[in-house]
């Protein structure tokens, strides 16, 4: 047996995404542990405690200064990937993330065959996409 | 000096998602370079470095990428599509689209049919790379159909 327990996304500064992950998109904060310049930041989906994401800011001791930079760059520029999401009701948590003072949608919620979409970035540019499958809108009409 | 790098690519590429989110508008450069807070000529000049081409090649590989979208999803003329998608005449849509995708927009829509993928995933992965600058592989193939998604062609993709 073999799952995804932790994933990874790469932040420029790791209390800021905190406060965005958690303020803004509505995560959680799984653990916290400092190690001298290391920290083990995490957050998970609250009710989804089988994976948790990373928020790791690059930087030593893990990379050298000259390579942090660099990941630094490709961070802002929107190359380094990103998450998805899916959620039940992707209008209400798009007027939630606004209502919050998220700015940066890459993509406003758009009904397709399978379902409803929408795209946003992390401060960073770090981009994220959140789904409401077309399960969820069949079941809400049922 | 990288956090200075780093601030301007981050409002580089929010002029860029700008773009992506207006397609089919007539591009304003002056508007999208203040989305980025710079001039208009310092942002053409930075966002080819950063991104490897001019943003109204970047906007016109959009443009083309939602014009073979339409021409596979849909029945619409060409015509139509070459306005949808933000061109404002026909013979610069055809000239547009036969120099990056290396045919013509009637010649794709003939080979290919819907894409049962995402539309996030067909807007990132087949956004055509500019046709001179690589081989035409496609001319080679007998009539492709579209991959599904969750095919061994889409698990592919990174």
């Amino acid at each position: 047996m073999i799952k995804l327990n932790v994933t990874s996304v790469m932040v420029l500064d790791q209390d800021e995404a905190l406060d965005f992950y958690v303020n803004k998109l509505g995560l959680e904060k799984a653990q916290d542990i400092h190690q001298g310049p290391f920290r083990w930041l995490t957050v998970r989906v609250p009710g989804n405690p089988e994976i948790e994401i990373f928020l790791q800011e690059p930087g030593p001791p893990v990379q050298d200064e000259a390579t942090a930079a660099q990941l630094r760059e490709l961070i802002a520029k929107g190359a380094m990937g990103g998450l998805v999401f899916q959620t039940d009701d992707a209008r209400g948590l798009y007027e939630t993330l606004k209502a919050r003072g998220v700015t940066d949608f890459t993509q406003e919620p758009v009904a397709h065959a399978y379902g409803t979409d929408m795209g946003i970035r992390d401060p960073f540019g770090n981009a994220i996409r959140i789904l409401q499958p077309a399960k969820f809108a069949q079941a809400a009409t049922a | 000096m990288s956090r200075e790098v780093e601030d301007l690519n981050r409002r580089l590429l929010r002029a860029r998602d700008a773009m992506d989110r207006a397609y089919a508008e007539p591009l304003d450069i002056r508007a999208v370079a203040a989305v980025a807070y710079i001039s208009e000529a310092h942002f053409i000049r930075t966002f080819r470095v950063v991104f490897g081409e001019t943003p109204h090649r970047y906007l016109q590989r959009r443009r083309v990428e939602r014009s073979m979208f339409l021409l596979r999803e849909t029945d619409r003329s060409v015509t139509d599509i070459c306005l949808d998608v933000g061109f404002n005449s026909l013979g610069t849509f055809s000239r547009t689209f036969r120099e990056i995708v290396g045919e013509a927009p009637s010649e794709h829509r003939l080979r290919n049919g819907p894409m049962l993928a995402p539309n996030c995933y067909q807007m990132a992965a087949t956004r055509p790379s500019v046709a001179a600058t690589r081989p035409l592989v496609a001319e080679a193939a007998p009539a492709t159909k579209s991959s599904s998604f969750g095919e061994a062609t889409a698990a592919a993709a990174p």
